[in-house]
């Protein structure tokens, strides 16, 4: 195993673990990145089922030269894109003052 | 008549004489930069946090920088662009693969396995399970995952290089290998993750750059009207509309479908296995840090595979002739460095040769930055993992580490020449894809349980990476890609082995639709299965660890 934590930092571990503050910094994360995550992948399942298997919808002309297949692949980009902003603007808003009072707390317990 | 003839002929000869000058000077140019960089770099590397994870010291835009330079191989600037160029619409498909993963590794993986790891994978596996097996096999599935990629990288070297220079002997093409290999030898073993680093940040910014301007000359061309570049793209591929909806390479049979969703499934999910990338995240002092180089991680490459679209349909729409032909022979590879040929004045033309030069070198800095990094991750997982730790049971020095880490790099880059030079037959897409189906199969079920799942244990690890492993690699020497396949039009083998020899039943080239949900599955059975009890304790620490930073390397 990785070097074991001092009894000082085992304790640290053990009363952060039970603390409120760490149970909703955990369910906090879990609710945004547990539906976020299915809902990308069946997503992109999606796009690529399609792709295979529903080619009159694909092949539609939307304008020009452009299709559904090539817009919905760029959307694919979009939400990737929009996805990752969107995530970073929920954990720094959400996630990183819990985590920053519980570790600055670690600290000063594991090194007191 | 003849005479005429005998003048074009000579006239052609000699402008590429100069182009062949221009590329083998500017090749020269980046290897000078890199290897400048690396002896920079080396000033500092003293501790092993030095040496594996680079002091801990990249900011976030910088690591994103180099992720990207990392990720973005041969295979997605060749080989995407060449798959447009040949398959239209099909190609696209890779490319979305590779973005969309990215977020499976920034939502779930980059910022605990900061927080809980410290400078390997098995590192993150070992954390609250029996070190020795777990260590052993991590560092097993690292090596597998980095030795196919490598292959990938240094076939296409071979093949990409002695094409650029215009020699076409076998001779130039094992030469040609051997240099990358000794190259990515001594960025690795003089520099190490900073000289690596820096390599490939300095990669990205070349690859982006070079896009960049091909692909608004592309643009140019056509108004910058895009729809116009897609038409004319569909008419010169002789497909008509088939060249811009799905389905040209894939659609045929019911088989090749499914061999597209399993490869889409593989591209998805292998991203946040990949031994390579995963270290890349140690790189910087905090996860915050970590989860900001994911974000231009995922800028730089999307962008960068946006660009890959205008230049696969631009290669199609720009290239004709003796270059399109070319194409064609070269599998796609050659699409990008013809495009820039032709939008830099078409073959024999100064700012043709010029393009065509700069592109070339752009290409050749993609393969030295990513050996580099497999090179590095395979030796630091043999350094750290199997002498360290499961050899010498923790007790070694971290100059110990560091001069082991230094021989392994040494012995993996001569496996790589040894094993690239007979190798050179392989289909590098082929290469790269099993690679992310073994990072699939293998490393992700074992490295999410063991951030999720509280029960999870040593077993359950074995049981993941092993299967993963050995059912990925198993399933393609039984599928196609290596026997059975017969011959096509012109009486080319299409498989690996002689025709005469078929041990082939599955019918799938690409195996991760089957052995990801198998890893999966038993990394589950594994586990309960086991009367192990995994030590709560651990896990709890784990936890706090990995959402809050506590305790984490710093």
């Amino acid at each position: 195993m990785a070097e074991r934590a001092t009894p000082q930092a085992q304790a640290a571990y053990d009363r952060i673990h039970a603390s409120d503050e760490f149970k909703q910094l955990k369910k906090t994360y879990m609710g945004f990145v547990v539906p976020m995550t299915v809902g990308f992948m069946v997503w992109y399942l999606l796009y690529v089922l399609c792709s295979n298997y529903a080619p009159g919808l694909m092949n539609t002309q939307v304008f020009g030269n452009v299709n559904i297949a090539l817009l919905w692949g760029l959307l694919q980009f979009i939400t990737t894109f929009g996805i990752a902003f969107w995530y970073a603007r929920f954990s720094a808003k959400n996630m990183d003052p819990i985590a920053d009072a519980l570790n600055e707390a670690y600290e000063k317990e594991a090194n007191a | 008549m003849s005479t005429s003839l005998a003048g074009i002929t000579f006239a052609q000869a000699s402008s590429s004489n100069d182009h062949q000058a221009l590329t083998a000077t500017l090749f020269l140019l980046v290897v000078l930069l890199t290897v400048g960089i690396t002896f920079w770099a080396s000033r500092n590397t003293k501790t092993a946090a030095d040496y594996y994870a680079g002091g801990r010291s990249f900011s976030g835009v910088q690591n994103g920088f180099a992720i990207g330079g990392d990720y973005m191989s041969a295979a997605s600037f060749l080989g995407i662009s060449g798959a447009i160029a040949l398959s239209g619409y099909d190609g696209f498909l890779y490319s979305i693969g590779f973005l969309v993963a990215w977020l499976v590794a920034l939502l779930l993986v980059a910022e605990l396995l900061r927080n809980s790891g410290r400078y390997t994978m098995a590192d993150q596996l070992a954390y609250r399970m029996r070190q020795t097996p777990v260590r052993t096999a991590a560092a097993t599935s690292t090596i597998v995952v980095s030795i196919f990629y490598l292959l990938a990288q240094m076939v296409g070297a071979g093949a990409l290089v002695s094409l650029l220079l215009g020699v076409d002997s076998q001779t130039a093409k094992n030469l040609t290998i051997v240099a990358v290999g000794i190259l990515m030898i001594f960025y690795v073993v003089i520099g190490g993750m900073k000289g690596t680093t820096w390599v490939q940040i300095v990669k990205a910014v070349l690859l982006m750059g070079g896009t960049i301007l091909i692909s608004v000359l592309v643009l140019a061309k056509f108004g910058f009207n895009v729809s116009d570049l897609l038409g004319q793209a569909a008419q010169n591929s002789g497909k008509g509309s088939a060249f811009l909806e799905p389905g040209l390479k894939y659609g045929a049979t019911t088989t090749s479908k499914i061999d597209f969703i399993s490869l889409g499934i593989a591209l998805v999910l292998g991203t946040a296995g990949l031994p390579h990338i995963l270290v890349r995240f140690y790189t910087v002092p905090t996860a915050r840090q970590a989860r900001q180089s994911v974000l231009w991680a995922i800028g730089i490459i999307g962008s960068f595979y946006l660009l890959t679209l205008i230049l696969g349909f631009g290669a199609a729409a720009l290239v004709t002739g003796d270059a399109k032909q070319r194409i064609i022979d070269s599998g796609g590879n050659l699409a990008s460095p013809l495009l820039a040929e032709a939008v830099g004045g078409g073959p024999g033309t100064t700012g043709g040769a010029i393009l065509l030069a700069l592109i070339s070198a752009v290409a050749f800095a993609t393969i030295l930055a990513v050996v580099a990094g497999l090179t590095l991750t395979s030796a630091s997982s043999v350094a750290h993992d199997l002498y360290a730790s499961v050899w010498k049971k923790g007790e070694a020095s971290g100059a110990d580490e560091i001069k082991v880490a230094r021989i392994s790099a040494f012995v993996i880059g001569g496996i790589a020449i040894a094993l690239a030079i007979p190798g050179q037959s392989l289909n590098v897409a082929f290469l790269v894809a099993l690679a992310f189906a073994v990072a699939a199969s293998a490393n992700l079920p074992a490295l999410l349980f063991n951030l999720f799942w509280k029960r999870f244990n040593t077993r359950g690890v074995l049981w993941s990476i092993y299967g993963g492993l050995i059912s990925s690699v198993g399933l393609v020497i039984f599928s196609p890609i290596v026997s059975g396949k017969g011959v096509d039009a012109t009486g080319k083998n299409l498989s690996l082995l002689p025709t005469s020899v078929d041990i082939s039943w599955f019918p799938l080239e690409n195996p991760g639709i089957v052995s990801i949900p198998l890893g999966f599955l038993l990394g589950y059975l594994g586990t309960i299965t086991s009367k192990e009890r995994s030590s709560e304790d651990r896990f709890a620490e784990l936890e706090v660890r990995s959402l809050t930073g506590a305790g984490s390397e710093k």
